[in-house]
């Protein structure tokens, strides 16, 4: 488990970290969600005692990393897969973090058969890996002193969609054995793909966070049918509010059970009916870093 | 999927609470000594120590006066240059750490960066060592088969007193690069530093020394290389170890510590 209690750091007078606090608890992977400079590796780099924080504490199992004897054995970590030196070979990247840890050197090829990389590819230096080959590494690395905590950052980074879809599972066995996963990315296909909860950050504070059903459920209903207008009609006529998407379909708050009561009393035929899932947490995700985010709309 | 099956295989006990045993020093010194050779500039770097000191040998038999076939002679000038390269093997195994951002890692499996660093000086120090063994046996063979070929008797006028000043004024060489590596905490900036330190320096101190007759008085005590002359032509008087162990404090431990709390404080990313 990973408690993180009023975690805030600044740079001089500029906070780029403001009293974080959240729980990424065991056999639950945990989204740490937030677009570019939003705070998230520099977090990260707190719990693992990289970075000095200004007020509060991180702490995994109740402890500082710091003060964990052989952390390798209990944290897998991987925050940045390129930042290795790009002269060693993978194989020996793995067997330094074998050596440290004190695990059998077995662990160095079981790991490599893990995360799929052969052992053609284990000998060549790291320099000439793709980004895809480094984050399998990386992976491979903080997995190998079998841990019961995972931070990655931007783990999917790079990987190509069976990579994706291999890490997701990957981390979602891990979960439910019983492992603790927290891992970060700017995008939000991926977090809503592989967690269970989410942490959503933006300019240095948590804007939202909750189960990812519950933010589901927070993020509303969409709603279709031939005639938009009568729809709405027939919405607005049992007290729900909606608006019309660019899709021509009806984005509401109220759950789907009501939407379709009203549409029936109304006598809508609806042709779709369901709960605003990607598209509902990406608005809500926009719409909550809007103005956190570096891009602004031209409108 | 195999992935799938493989983790599921070594992770069923996931969430178990074991208390696992301190990362013992020995082990991460192992681990460091290994991270200086398996690279192709590391393995190269202290490869050249070996290299340069068989090309030394062999000038000094083809070149030196006949006179100056004798053991001192040539364990000095197998020694040069691992004075030379020591110190930049001593540096790059800090700042890299920075450079290349494996730090990112090594201080994730060892978060006590006083003890990575402790093991990085420790493992240079066994290099060190190991190299002026090398450079004393290489010399004695030099030694024997160059005065072989030009016939003058073999003079062993090394003692052993002196040899081991000659190791501790390697070792001095080699903290100038410790106390560069963790001031700077760059690659790059550390190697011109070092040089700007031990070829640049000393020519500027001599020319002083030259012209104003207060600092001749006073270089012993602040010219790190100068008084490391000391150490390598033999200890004579307490003064002189006086004047090695006064600008070791000034050159080495003062910014020394300045470095180590710039280790210890500077956020890794």
């Amino acid at each position: 488990m990973i408690t993180i209690d009023s975690l805030t750091k600044s740079y001089g007078g500029n906070t780029v970290v403001h009293d974080i606090t959240f729980t990424a608890r065991e056999g639950r992977v945990t989204g740490f969600l937030g677009p570019n400079g939003a705070g998230k590796s520099t977090s990260m780099r707190m719990m693992v005692g990289l970075t000095t924080p200004t007020e509060g504490t991180a702490t995994i199992s109740g402890r500082r990393f710091a003060d964990l004897p052989n952390p390798g054995r209990e944290v897998g970590v991987m925050l940045d897969a390129s930042a290795q030196h790009a002269g060693r070979t993978g194989r020996e990247i793995l067997t330094i973090a074998q050596q440290i840890m004190g695990v059998p050197a077995s662990r160095v090829t079981e790991l490599l058969d893990l995360v799929s990389l052969t052992g053609a590819e284990a000998d060549r230096r790291v320099g000439n890996y793709s980004l895809g080959m480094r984050q399998r590494l990386g992976i491979a690395a903080a997995l190998i002193g079998d841990p019961s905590v995972l931070i990655l950052d931007e783990p999917a980074n790079g990987l190509d969609p069976a990579g994706i879809r291999w890490m997701r599972d990957l981390l979602r066995d891990y979960a439910d054995h019983g492992g603790t996963v927290l891992l970060s990315s700017h995008l939000l296909a991926e977090i809503e793909i592989i967690a269970d909860d989410i942490v959503m950050i933006g300019q240095g504070r948590i804007v939202c966070q909750g189960s990812k059903s519950s933010l589901l459920q927070a993020a509303g209903t969409v709603v279709r049918a031939a005639d938009v207008v009568v729809l709405q009609g027939a919405l607005a006529a049992a007290g729900v509010a909606s608006t019309v998407s660019e899709d021509g379909s009806l984005r509401t708050e109220a759950d789907t059970a009501v939407v379709g009561q009203a549409a029936y009393d109304g006598g809508v035929v609806l042709t779709e009916l369901r709960n605003a899932d990607s598209g509902g947490l990406e608005e809500m995700f926009l719409e909550l870093t809007a103005d956190t985010q570096r891009e602004r709309t031209a409108a | 999927m195999t992935a799938t099956s493989a983790i599921k295989a070594d992770q069923t006990h996931i969430g178990r609470r074991t208390e696992f045993a301190q990362i013992p020093l020995s082990r991460v010194v192992r681990v460091e000594l290994r991270k200086m050779f398996d690279t192709r500039s590391g393995f190269w770097l202290i490869a050249s120590i070996g290299i340069t000191g068989l090309i030394a040998t062999i000038a000094t038999i083809a070149f030196a006066p006949d006179a100056d076939l004798t053991y001192y002679n040539f364990a000095k000038a197998v020694g040069f240059p691992i004075t030379v390269i020591l110190p930049m093997v001593a540096l790059l195994s800090i700042t890299s750490e920075w450079s290349q951002r494996s730090g990112l890692t090594t201080f994730t499996y060892v978060p006590s960066r006083g003890r990575v660093v402790g093991a990085k000086t420790l493992s240079a120090v066994i290099v060190a060592v190991a190299s002026m063994l090398f450079a004393f046996a290489i010399g004695a063979v030099g030694n024997v088969v160059g005065s072989a070929i030009a016939g003058t008797p073999t003079v062993w006028d090394l003692s052993v007193g002196h040899a081991v000043t000659i190791v501790l004024g390697n070792l001095i060489s080699l903290s100038i690069g410790t106390m560069l590596g963790m001031l700077l905490l760059s690659s790059a900036g550390g190697l011109v530093m070092y040089f700007v330190l031990v070829l640049l320096v000393p020519n500027l101190t001599s020319l002083l020394a030259a012209s104003q007759d207060w600092f001749r008085h006073l270089q012993p005590w602040v010219d790190l290389p100068f008084a490391q002359t000391f150490l390598f032509e033999g200890m004579h008087t307490g003064a002189e170890w006086a004047h090695v162990a006064t600008a070791f404090t000034l050159w080495i431990v003062l910014p020394g510590s300045f470095g180590l709390r710039r280790v210890m404080r500077s956020e890794v990313k």
